[in-house]
């Protein structure tokens, strides 16, 4: 009855901008704009790893990884750099951390990073970045539209 | 396989109860000579190191004792500043003991606070109708979990992450709540928890779930 699916990907900044977002299978919208969506977001996972910090019993290496509610399940994938990518999921996914390492490889690095017209900060706007992610999104065994 | 903790936070994010079941103690001492290669800083009234992680000591470690004295906040044990003291090299060689820092119990309350609203955050900010808050809350150490009652109560529990059998154990720590405090006729609602019938069956109960998880668990 629930198909597995990717419902939306943020790419956050370093200083919390929010570099990109895309929506795939979004059925509940926030109630709030796009842009203080992003901030509480932002400041949602900012607050986290923080918390995780120094809840934490033992020292942590990777740190904070997804979490899950009744209904969809937050993926978060930090790179040293401070990109943040953060993908909701349905509940079967269990681990997507591959996934969006994937998405910073070989998608970022290879479509905005290696690309001089992007200026790094900024919102990505490169339409070859779009199209390749989507059609990975698309492409992932765990995704499968749902009848509208 | 370890259950670390239980928190019980009561409708307006105070927290009512905790309990530390294993602690697991990460420290290390060792002797320094002038001068200290690892950068030290003050940091929410303790001193924890910076920079230059080596040999067990990682960053955000705290320093919990000087020559065998426990410190006191951002002082030695006899007053003196930690960090104008170690900058003196007539003091060396010293022998520092370095660790997590252990949650002090206002630390605790603040967090319970932060999860209170972190929990509400994800279900606000849920792409599907009708999601609870935050019901699992994974890093690579260690899993959270987290029930709320029909009344707003939320039964937080902190595990290991392989450990299994723990949404059994926070309906059995509901049901430990409702037969030792809830009809306790000394205890009043949304209050802290200071019933020992309520102490002693969670510690069994915790007991049973580590001894259950450890048979259950696969990989």
């Amino acid at each position: 009855m629930n198909q597995m699916t990717v419902h939306n990907l943020y790419i956050f900044d370093r200083n919390g901008n929010c570099l990109y977002y895309n929506e795939w299978n979004r059925k509940k919208q926030a109630g709030i704009s796009k842009d203080e969506e992003y901030k509480l977001m932002y400041g949602m996972l900012f607050s986290i790893r923080s918390f995780v910090s120094k809840m934490s019993p033992l020292d942590m290496k990777d740190g904070f990884l997804s979490f899950q509610t009744s209904k969809y399940r937050l993926h978060y994938y930090e790179t040293p750099s401070g990109l943040k990518f953060v993908m909701n999921t349905d509940l079967s996914v269990s681990n997507a951390r591959e996934t969006l390492q994937h998405i910073y490889s070989n998608l970022y690095v290879e479509y905005i990073v290696k690309n001089p017209v992007c200026v790094l900060g900024q919102t990505l706007d490169s339409e070859l970045f779009s199209s390749r992610l989507d059609a990975f999104i698309r492409a992932l065994p765990f995704y499968s539209p749902r009848a509208a | 396989m370890v259950i670390f903790s239980v928190y019980v936070v009561n409708k307006a994010g105070g927290l009512i109860y905790q309990y530390d079941n294993f602690v697991p103690k990460a420290e290390v001492e060792k002797t320094f000579s002038h001068p200290l290669d690892l950068v030290l800083k003050h940091h929410d009234e303790k001193v924890v190191v910076s920079f230059g992680q080596r040999d067990g000591i990682r960053v955000g470690h705290a320093v919990l004792s000087i020559n065998g004295l426990d410190v006191c906040g951002k002082n030695t044990a006899d007053g003196k500043d930690i960090l104008e003291y170690l900058k003196d090299s007539s003091n060396y060689p010293v022998s520092i003991r370095f660790g997590r820092a252990r949650l002090s119990s206002n630390e605790k309350l603040m967090l319970a606070s932060m999860f209170h609203s972190l929990f509400a955050i994800g279900s606000q900010l849920s792409p599907e109708v009708g999601s609870s808050g935050i019901e699992m809350l994974e890093t690579d150490v260690f899993k959270l979990h987290c029930f709320q009652t029909l009344t707003g109560i939320k039964f937080i529990v902190l595990a290991d992450p392989r450990q299994s059998g723990i949404d059994a154990l926070l309906r059995k720590i509901y049901e430990i709540y409702s037969d030792f405090a809830l009809k306790n006729p000394f205890y009043s609602l949304e209050m802290p928890i200071r019933c020992e019938l309520f102490d002693q069956n969670l510690k069994s109960a915790l007991e049973i779930a580590e001894k259950a998880g450890n048979f259950g668990a696969g990989s």
